[in-house]
């Protein structure tokens, strides 16, 4: 079946709030737990050819997933995700921060909340990011080097400046 | 230290003086007539959005006039395109995943 599945991505640079929205052809039972088990979130969360690792998870209040992301080159960065409020296949509310490979967070992190919905064999998905920083979104990029191209353009610009000389 | 733009554009006074200096180059002066607040508080705002390289200066005899730099705007909304990318990027992946999920069931 092909239809047009919904795609939806709003920063609200006021409120610093961003919210995605997107659907996706299946039951929400699969879609839920694509979402919350980490051996299945560790298979796409990570854009290729990054690759995600989660050490432990513990779906439920109060616990937590502690995972990285690891590039090409080894690397690897590491988050702490901890779980504040789950309604089974519904809603569940999570407060993500940046970390180190010791499990000791940053002070300040994101708070993110995903709602669930079917319709028709089709299941919808609106993630909130609430809080999020400016900084913080940047190194994400940076950490995926989708900057890259950015970069080329400061480079050309560059160059084009010191030709002028 | 770098600023962060989202703080820039988070007060609403400041989203009030982008949106004044948007249509022409202001002094601070004119800028605070039309805020109910002092002229220190609309120079502190000044320099965060200058800080964030969101308003540029230039001298004009004694005045200063600020104007918005348009471009930098455009910057910061390419620059949240790539996160649009990444999440589809991601989301992509999602699907391939459940189309598998949902072959292992049947």
């Amino acid at each position: 079946m092909t239809t047009n599945l919904q795609f939806d991505f709003d920063v609200n640079k006021a409120t610093k709030t961003v919210t995605i929205v997107r659907e996706f052809d299946a039951e929400l039972s699969l879609v839920w737990d694509a979402f919350t088990k980490a051996e299945i979130i560790d298979q796409w969360i990570a854009p290729a050819p990054y690759v995600a690792k989660t050490k432990y998870a513990n779906f439920e209040v109060g616990g937590k997933r502690f995972y990285a992301m690891i590039g090409p080159d080894g690397q690897e960065k590491w988050a702490i995700q901890k779980y504040t409020s789950i309604t089974p296949k519904t809603n569940f509310k999570m407060y993500n921060a940046f970390a180190d490979k010791d499990e000791n967070p940053e002070p300040t992190g994101s708070e993110w909340d995903h709602n669930f919905s079917e319709h028709n064999g089709i299941t919808k998905v609106t993630i909130t990011i609430f809080n999020e920083s400016f900084e913080r979104m940047e190194r994400i990029l940076e950490g995926f080097k989708l900057g890259f191209t950015a970069s080329l353009k400061n480079l050309e610009d560059l160059l084009a400046t010191l030709s002028k000389r | 230290m770098r600023r962060d733009i989202f703080q820039a554009i988070a007060d609403p006074t400041r989203r009030a003086i982008i949106a004044l200096i948007a249509i022409q180059a202001m002094t601070p002066n004119a800028i605070a007539e039309n805020f109910n607040t002092t002229r220190q508080a609309v120079s502190k705002h000044l320099r965060i959005l200058t800080e964030c390289d969101l308003v540029k200066q230039q001298q004009q005899g004694r005045e200063i006039y600020y104007s918005l730099e348009i471009e930098k705007m455009k910057e910061i909304d390419k620059w949240l395109d790539q996160f649009r990318k990444l999440w589809e990027a991601r989301f992509n992946q999602l699907d391939k995943v459940l189309s598998t999920m949902k072959k292992q069931k049947k």
